[in-house]
């Protein structure tokens, strides 16, 4: 059998999802985190079925590409049980697509998460008067503590067993009869089969304008869309407004008159964090608090990851002179195990100690619910660098990593904003580059320097913003979003988070950094990396760094931290301090910070927005990085 | 007296009449649950030209200036 879960966004899907699939989605507080959607084996009290957890979708009538995907998915795939998970403190609201999927005639249930939400804003739902006006099973829910988890399922899997197939409901009466006059000639023509839907939901669509729809029926008879445009006006008469906004009118009406109808009110509770956004989207405390966020967050990675970083590298450095004496500085041998233990040592303790506190950090102020209140604050800069709100999300998801960052530019409206942002994107030091600023920079030169350099790339961003939008004239759509409640999150889902997106680090990063090391060492061994040193030779001298550093940036292209965990084992010595300077160090921090991305990201950047504007955002970023380490050489 | 979004004050409490432009944003804020009718709050107008928070059948959603421009409300007495 297979389920799917589907709701608009933040309604707890994943979570849900993540309940019975082990932690594999992520899940935070915004709307739209989920950009693909997972899908997972699953076991309940000995039955076996496939789950799949789709993006949030506001609506069937689908704009941006995360929704879009969700209803390709629900059309084409075979479905079993339709779970429409509801943010219960947003019934009014949520309803509105539940009533689009039971036009979809699949076997529907709606589970009503967040109940104690709803019930906080003084939300009290009768879920058996709901369920029989809709005709669905109802179950309540409060995903994250994992209550109604198990009745859920219970009722899924009945629902799996004897399907019952959902039924529309009634729009007010003129309108249904223009959509009854519709579906009457859809149904002659048999063209809802070809997209395996009902006539109903294809003569709502049709009626509400939906591009793909009138796209399709228009490539298989062009003729017909006249009997849909006379029907639009039809419609346009009734009411004296456009057709769409008829039908989502319809259906807005339909869903207060529901939500009337099992709701009663009463008084809300009062909690602090319904005050937090006094202070945290103050026009004024708003910004103060947004620096002091960020002020801290900088100091507990530096100190958590200082504290850690000096006594395991420390650990480190005298391991290599015992591997020496054993093995004998010349052998084979000893070149492949130092290559073993420099890796090592760079994921242990270079990497791991920053990376560790940041994401713990990012995670936390994600779950919190912060981040839409970030893009509310940056709205007005966003603007003036020819982007909106929304744009801030994608880009702060950037300091964790930039490849899911890079998809999250999914919730940009328009092809435009989606390329811009994917390129600074690219340019935000992710957690790879985090622990160059914070292994290097900071270490060496002071925590000063090191947030330096994130203030540098914040004004380069912007700079570049600015150059590629007036490149690219075009009035941005302008932001509509969501702010949802604030939430404090369990100890334990802020770990397996921290926890899935360190496992990527610890599969993927760390065996490429022992394979880096141990080629490099082999390179040194038979002396081939002054071959490939004289190739990058025309960039390190232009930047006045040692000519050894040139292998590891070619290196760095393949992961990021690779540069830096291979500049102590090229340059052949322990303290970096000692054969570069000041200058060299910052130089070669912000050449690597901005110069091409790595490999990962340029895979992820060919399948999001193509080949060809791949290849300038590369060219773009080595300009850049060429212009400002030169820049730096000169002036720090 | 019927007005834009941008042009009220923080606070009040107003009806929305019409939304201008296209079929694009219409059907976006209706996915947020704004239409023609409905009762919203103003809840912050960001400085500078900043974006404007609107409190909507309980939930907040916050618009850029230029989408909150487009929105024609009538104040509630």
């Amino acid at each position: 059998m297979k389920f799917a879960l589907v709701g608009q966004p933040n309604c707890g899907k994943s979570t849900i999802f993540n309940h019975v699939a082990g932690y594999k989605a992520i899940t935070s507080n915004f709307p739209g985190k989920t950009v693909k959607y997972s899908i997972s084996k699953m076991t309940f009290q000995g039955m076996i079925s496939e789950i799949v957890d789709l993006p949030g979708s506001y609506s069937l009538t689908s704009f941006d590409l995360a929704e879009l995907e969700t209803r390709k998915y629900l059309l084409k795939e075979e479905i079993d049980v339709v779970i429409n998970v509801i943010d219960a403190s947003l019934l009014g609201r949520g309803l509105e697509l539940t009533l689009q999927l039971l036009e979809l005639n699949l076997p529907i249930l709606i589970c009503l998460n967040m109940i104690d939400e709803a019930e906080g804003k003084g939300i009290n739902i009768n879920a058996s008067e709901l369920s029989r006006l809709l005709k669905v099973p109802v179950v309540t829910a409060v995903a994250h503590k994992g209550l109604g988890i198990n009745e859920l399922f219970e009722e899924t899997f009945k629902m799996g067993q004897n399907p019952v197939k959902s039924q529309y409901l009634s729009f007010s009466k003129d309108v249904e009869q223009v959509i009854q006059h519709l579906i009457y000639h859809l149904k002659k023509k048999n063209y809802a089969q070809n997209f395996h839907i009902t006539n109903r939901f294809l003569a709502t669509k049709l009626l509400e304008n939906d591009q793909y729809f009138i796209d399709e029926i228009k490539k298989i008879n062009a003729r017909f869309i006249t009997t849909v445009t006379d029907y639009q006006h039809q419609l346009e008469q009734c009411r004296d407004r456009t057709s769409d906004v008829v039908i989502s009118s319809e259906r807005h009406h339909l869903s207060m008159d529901l939500y009337e109808s099992v709701v009663t009110l009463s008084k809300p509770r009062i909690e602090i964090r319904h005050y937090l956004d006094n202070i945290l989207m103050h026009p004024v405390f708003g910004y103060i608090s947004l620096i002091l966020v960020m002020y801290l967050f900088f100091h507990f990675v530096f100190y958590v990851g200082g504290l850690v970083e000096e006594p395991l590298l420390d650990f480190f450095y005298r391991l290599l002179p015992l591997i020496e004496e054993r093995l004998g500085a010349d052998s084979l041998l000893f070149y492949i195990s130092s290559g073993v233990v420099q890796g090592l040592a760079g994921g242990i303790a270079i990497v791991l100690p920053y990376l560790f506190p940041f994401l713990l950090g990012l995670a936390f102020l994600e779950d919190l619910g912060y981040l839409p209140r970030i893009a509310y604050l940056m709205d007005t800069f966003l603007h003036r660098i020819g982007l909106h709100g929304k744009a801030i999300i994608p880009l702060i998801l950037g300091y964790g990593c930039t490849v899911p960052a890079v998809m999250a530019t999914r919730i940009l409206e328009s092809e435009r904003d989606r390329f811009i942002a994917s390129v600074l994107t690219t340019m935000v030091p992710c957690a790879a580059r985090m622990t160059i600023i914070f292994g290097l920079v900071a270490f060496y030169l002071g925590p000063r320097a090191a947030f330096l350099v994130y203030i540098l790339n914040i004004i380069v961003l912007a700079i570049s913003g600015k150059i590629l939008s007036s490149l690219m004239p075009e009035v941005t759509p302008g932001m509509i979003m969501e702010i949802p409640s604030y939430h404090i999150p369990t100890i334990k889902v802020l770990l397996s988070k921290v926890w899935l997106r360190m496992k990527e680090f610890i599969v993927i990063a760390w065996p490429l950094l022992i394979v880096g090391s141990i080629a490099l060492s082999l390179l040194k061994h038979w002396h081939a990396e002054s071959f490939i040193n004289q190739l990058v030779a025309p960039i390190t001298l232009l930047l006045g760094l040692p000519i050894a550093v040139g292998v590891t940036l070619i290196f760095g292209i393949l992961r990021k931290e690779l540069s830096m965990v291979m500049l102590v084992q090229a340059l052949g010595v322990t303290e970096i301090s000692t054969v570069m300077n000041a200058t060299q160090i910052m130089t070669f921090t912000i050449f690597v910070l901005f110069y091409v991305p790595c490999a990962a990201t340029i895979a992820v950047l060919i399948k999001e927005i193509g080949g060809k504007r791949t290849i300038e955002t590369i060219i773009f970023t080595f300009f850049i990085a060429i212009l400002l380490a030169t820049a730096t050489r000169l002036v720090y | 007296m019927i007005v834009s979004l941008t042009n009220i004050k923080t606070g009040s409490k107003v009806r929305v009449v019409r939304i201008r432009g296209g079929l694009g944003i219409r059907q976006r804020l209706s996915c947020l649950g704004i239409h023609p009718g409905d009762l919203i709050v103003l809840q912050k107008s960001g400085f500078m030209r900043g974006p404007v928070l609107v409190n909507i059948h309980g939930n907040q959603v916050a618009l850029g200036r230029g989408v909150a421009a487009k929105i024609l409300v009538e104040v509630e007495l």
